[in-house]
This record gives structure tokens, sequence and C-alpha cells, in this order.
């Protein structure tokens, strides 16, 4: 109540206006993505997008749709701006994050337009903060072409059981192979470490798949260090979608149910290891 | 060797996986032909655990000959725990624990078969070694307590976590746990604390003689996590200070023996002069101690004030005869010695100092190099 009647008289000057009761339904979806000190946030009247880059090899992006938020105002076709992730996560969880039963705090994030800062008003309790953070030019996100009909195979899983795999993995493996195939090992991730080799096998009628369509056995390598980010968004997922294309590129799509228990997706998409292809 | 380990003895392997990683960060693993050994010492030799699980703890146990002795070096060892994390969950997620030794190609494979049909897989390199063995017979001890667990844990939950050394005293019908101060004037300012259990507290309560011995409290208590989630009872056999005592656990499948050296004779009364020793400055090398207990001490260039610690040398014991020591004696110099090993002059063989290596030795000769100066341990007898 106190956010809107503080900024009605200046609503006109808004190109972007985004409210929501509980901020955390944000905040903790970027936390999924913060790997990088930077974002490109890109606003659509389907809702926002938010993506982060690493060395041109790993792009993950999270979006929240429209329908999350309280209110969701955009007078352009697509507003977009390049803003410091950490800051604005740093801002959005001023209050400290607190879980109490029924205390939220309220976001209303609005944004001028090309040049202008984005402010945020967040308020619990009664106490308000408005955070002003400065924007930059966007840059254009990488384009990895990664699209369904190239894709060669596909599994779903439930993030249960990948997640104690990931919890497990060898860190002194420089690579991540995962190896897709319609035989054995079906679904398997592999670590090159120190002391030896571990696999991580998924079979295609476990329990835990909910999708298996593998039509070509594929190996390949991805950087750990790229893919260690994406443990995050998996921690806050129930289902995940691992696929892959012809090229061997990799995508991850997330599943994540806010606090409210509304859908958003996070997903990274990362190319494979071109070093070594000599396979174990 | 090729063995298969399911359900709840899952459990059981990891525990005593990590009870051995508290004793010593090398892990022995040799099958032989009456189960599968699983063995660590700690590093300046006071204490040796072994686990020794017979063939019917397995739902498989297949031993090829000739038999191979692996090392797990600190790396793999914790590798290996890796594998054996979430001890809580692991009975609830593991239906089934494969293990294979192949010699030829310095492979230990785990393989763990889990819920909802995942399958982990863990192939490790490891180093060929010498079997470790420590000599001791538990069966000539002519004192013997068996207890629950439950009583000896109530027990020591009474000293302090940080107490080192614990005194255990058994005359006619009673057992006194006391903690164990050495030096004069802390004598005066410690808290001193004493527990004294009846002999119908125990299970077994045999006295052969009186007698009071002082060993390291935090690998009595390693034995205790395990011997208590087991449920199984915990025996005790000693001797006279200064001989070793063997904290044991044994069921049907399982034998777990814990061997702790105790201070010698004349550390154990109450009034001794104190060592004064400095044990930031001593070198590693000279607590070195061979399981061959045939040979005795020789004169060392070590610091004269550790002259009233007297090594002991146990007697051989026919059946029990002794590997040589294994390769790798990696200690490196009291810098890389972490703080808590600092319990002094707690021996249960002979010191044979090897040559230091550090832990990439791959070599299996088992060539006791003559000892330097240096390495020698004292042996003045008081």
């Amino acid at each position: 109540m106190l956010l809107s009647t503080h900024s009605q008289t200046v609503d006109d000057n808004y190109v972007l206006v985004a409210s929501l009761d509980n901020v955390r339904n944000l905040s903790n979806i970027l936390k999924a993505i913060t790997f990088k000190d930077h974002a490109i946030f890109n606003a659509t009247p389907n809702g926002l997008k938010v993506t982060v880059e690493d060395s041109k090899c790993l792009q993950a992006n999270a979006f929240i749709q429209a329908e999350i938020f309280q209110e969701f105002t955009i007078k352009e076709d697509s507003v977009g701006f390049q803003i410091n992730l950490t800051v604005l996560l740093d801002c959005l969880t001023i209050f400290g994050g607190s879980t109490v039963a029924g205390v939220t705090t309220a976001l209303r994030m609005c944004y001028n337009g090309y040049g202008y800062p984005l402010t945020l008003f967040l308020e619990e309790g009664g106490v308000v903060t408005v955070c002003k953070i400065n924007t930059q030019e966007p840059e254009e996100p990488i384009d990895f072409e990664f699209c369904s009909t190239n894709v060669t195979n596909k599994v779903i899983l439930q993030s249960e059981s990948l997640k104690e795999a990931f919890s497990e993995l060898d860190m002194t493996s420089e690579v991540l192979q995962i190896t897709m195939s319609p035989s054995q090992p079906y679904f398997r991730l592999s670590t090159f470490g120190n002391s030896g080799n571990a696999h991580y096998d998924y079979p295609k009628d476990s329990d835990m798949m909910e999708l298996f369509q593998c039509s070509k056995t594929q190996t390949n390598r991805y950087r750990m260090s790229l893919l260690k980010p994406s443990t995050k968004a998996l921690a806050l997922s129930c289902k995940v979608s691992v696929r892959t294309d012809s090229r061997g590129f990799l995508s991850l799509q997330y599943l994540v149910r806010n606090d409210d228990g509304q859908i958003c997706f996070v997903e990274y998409y990362c190319c494979p290891d071109e070093e070594a292809e000599e396979e174990y | 060797m090729d063995c298969v380990v399911t359900g709840g003895n899952v459990k059981v392997l990891a525990k005593a996986i990590h009870s051995l990683s508290r004793i010593g960060d090398e892990l022995y693993l040799e099958p032989e032909d009456d189960g599968l050994a699983l063995r660590s010492v700690n590093s300046s030799r006071s204490a040796y655990a072994c686990f020794l699980f017979s063939p019917l703890f397995f739902s498989r146990y297949v031993v090829c000959i000739p038999l191979v002795s692996c090392v797990l070096t600190p790396v793999l060892l914790q590798c290996v725990q890796a594998v054996f994390r979430s001890l809580s969950s692991l009975d609830k997620t593991v239906e089934k624990c494969h293990i294979e030794l192949v010699g030829e190609k310095s492979r230990l494979t785990f393989t763990l078969h889990c819920k909802h049909g995942l399958m982990k897989t863990h192939n490790l390199s490891f180093q060929d070694s010498e079997s470790l063995q420590a000599v001791f017979d538990k069966d000539s001890c002519s004192n013997v307590l068996r207890a629950q667990p439950r009583l000896l844990v109530d027990t020591v939950l009474h000293f302090p976590p940080a107490l080192e050394e614990v005194s255990l005293s058994v005359s006619g019908e009673r057992v006194l746990f006391r903690n164990y101060v050495e030096e004069e004037p802390e004598r005066a300012k410690a808290m001193l604390t004493e527990l004294s259990l009846s002999s119908d507290e125990f299970e077994h309560f045999a006295v052969g003689a009186e007698s009071s011995i002082t060993f390291c409290l935090k690998e009595l208590r390693g034995l205790l996590v395990f011997a208590e989630s087991t449920g199984l009872p915990v025996s005790v056999h000693f001797d006279l200070p200064g001989s070793p005592v063997v904290l044991s656990v044994t069921d049907s499948v399982l034998e777990v023996n814990f061997v702790l050296a105790t201070l010698s004779d004349d550390l154990n009364l109450p009034r001794s002069p104190p060592p004064a020793d400095d044990f930031l400055n001593d070198d590693i090398d000279s607590y070195l101690i061979a399981m061959d207990t045939s040979e005795l001490p020789g004169p060392s260039n070590a610091p004269a004030q550790r002259s009233n610690h007297r090594l002991e040398a146990q007697s051989p014991v026919a059946n029990h005869r002794l590997e040589s020591e294994e390769a790798e004696e990696e200690e490196t110099g009291d810098t890389e010695r972490p703080p808590n090993k600092k319990f002094r002059s707690l021996f249960f063989g002979s010191v044979c100092p090897t040559d230091s290596q550090l832990t990439n030795q791959t070599a299996t000769s088992q060539e006791v190099l003559a000892s330097d100066s240096e390495d020698d341990a004292q042996a003045a007898s008081p």
C-alpha cells in the first residue's frame, strides 16, 4: 500500500513497472544464476528474462512470467538493460531475507528507460527502502542456436536423484562427461579426478526418469567449472530436463516452484569441451 | 578380490572405514582367505586398528591368489570416504555394494547399487603394499573386561572431549577410570575426574593382576562409536603398563581389534617427574615404531629430555609373526604433524626407523634402511 501511493504521481515516466508481494519470488530465482556480476535484463509483455554468461561458453537464463508479478506493466515491446546482479541481489535481500511466517518483503521495481537507473522500492513491516542501481547498455546475449529440431537426446529427471549425484561429483575432475544412449548405460555422468574415475548411471526405467528420449549414443564433455553454478538451480528445482543436440551442446532446463507454488524456469546452455575427445 | 556387501552391512562397512580414517590417514585393504581385513595405524605407531570381515559378512566373497594388499593413500582414502558419505542415509539409499580389487591393473572398484536404479561406480588406482599387521596376543592378557558399549560410552562421557589420555585401573572388584594428568604443576590445578565401576557392571570381569594402564582416549572413543552402532559388547584385554591394550568387538562375521599403546610403568606413577618434553620440536621419525617387535631400539641422539620414556618391546608371539613394516613412512617433519597427535611416548613395539619418503612411493621393497643417527629413538632405561 505504502509503495503504490508513493509512486503514483510518477508512474507515467516508467517504461517498466513490476511489483511483487514477496520479493523472494524474484530473488531466489536470481540466486540460481548468480555466477557472474553482470546480468542482462530483458522484459517483454510475457515477463522478465535475466541472462548471465560466462566466457562465451555458458549461458544461464531465468524466466519469470508476467503472471508471477502482482503488477507487470510494460510500455514497450522490449525493454533491456544490463545491471550488476550482485548489487541487485544485495538490494533485493536488504531486509535480510527472513523466512518468518507471514512476513514478506514487498517489491516495486521501476525503470524509466534507456540511461535511467533501475529503482527498487522494498517494504517490510512499514519500513521502506529505496534503491537506485545504475544500468548499462545491454549486450546481446549469445544465441547458442539450440533448437528443438536439432535435439538428439532428451531426458527429464526428478531433481532429487541428480542433486545427490552432483553433490558427490569429484571436483578434482576438470570435466563432467555426459553420456546419453538408447542402450546401456542410458544416462551417465562421469568424472575423471586425481585418484580415478567415477560414473553415475541412471537406467531408463528408473522411477526417477520421467522422460527418456534418446535416439543416438552421444558422449560429451563439459568443463566442470562451467557447470558447477548450475547446481544452485538444481537445488531449487523439482525437475530437470537434459538435452543435447547434434553438436554436443548441452541444455539444462530446471523447473522451479517459488514460495507460492508458481512455476518458473531456469535454463543453462553449455558448449562441449573440445580439448580431449577420447572415451573412457 | 571380488565381494558384494548387501543391505545393512554396507553401513557397517562404511562405519568401519570412517573409524579407520580416524586412526590414520591411510587405509590398508587386505583380502585374505579368512576374510577382508581393513587396517590402519597412526603416524606415531601407537594405535593400530583392524577390522576383519569374515566371508559370511558378504553375500559373495571371492579371493584370488596371489593375495594382493593395497594401501589407500590419504587422497584415495578421501575418495573412498566420499563414496560412503552420508552415513545416515546409506542404508536407505544403497542396496548393494560391489568391491573389486584387480591386482594386475592396480584397480579398486566400488559399485554401489542404489535406489531408483541409480548405480554409482568408482574406479580407483591403488598402490600395492606389504601387509600391515601388528603383533599382539589378546588371549595371553591377564586382565579381560567385557561390557556393553553403552557402559563405556557413558563412562567416557564424563571426560572432556579434549582429554588426551585416560587411565584404567583394575583391582579386586572395581574398575577405575581416571583422566591422566602428567606434569606436576598441572596436577595441582587440574580437575581430576575418577569414575568407579563395580565388576558386576561388566559382562565379563577377569582380573589376573591388579594393574593400571594409561592410553589414548581418542582411539577408545573411535572404537566406541563403532561398537555402539552395532550394539556389540566391547572387550578390553590388557596386562601391565607398557604392554598394549587390545579393545575388541566381535561377532560371527566381524572381528574388530584396536591395539593401543600404553604408558610404560615408570610414567604411570602419580608422582613421576614431569617428562618436560617439548613435542613441537621433536623429530617425528624418532617416534616411528616398526611392527617388528623383535628389535629393541638402539641409542639415539634424540633430545635428552625424553630420557624417561622407555620403549617396551612386546614379546613376539609365534602365531602372529609380524610382517615388516609397510613402505610408506611419510612423516617429513613436525610441521606436517597435526597438533592433536601430541600424545607422547606411547609405544607398543620397538622402533625401527625407516627411510622417510613421501606418500607417492610405489615401491614395494621392504628394505629397512640403516637408520641415520637422527632417526633412532631414545632408549635409555630409567
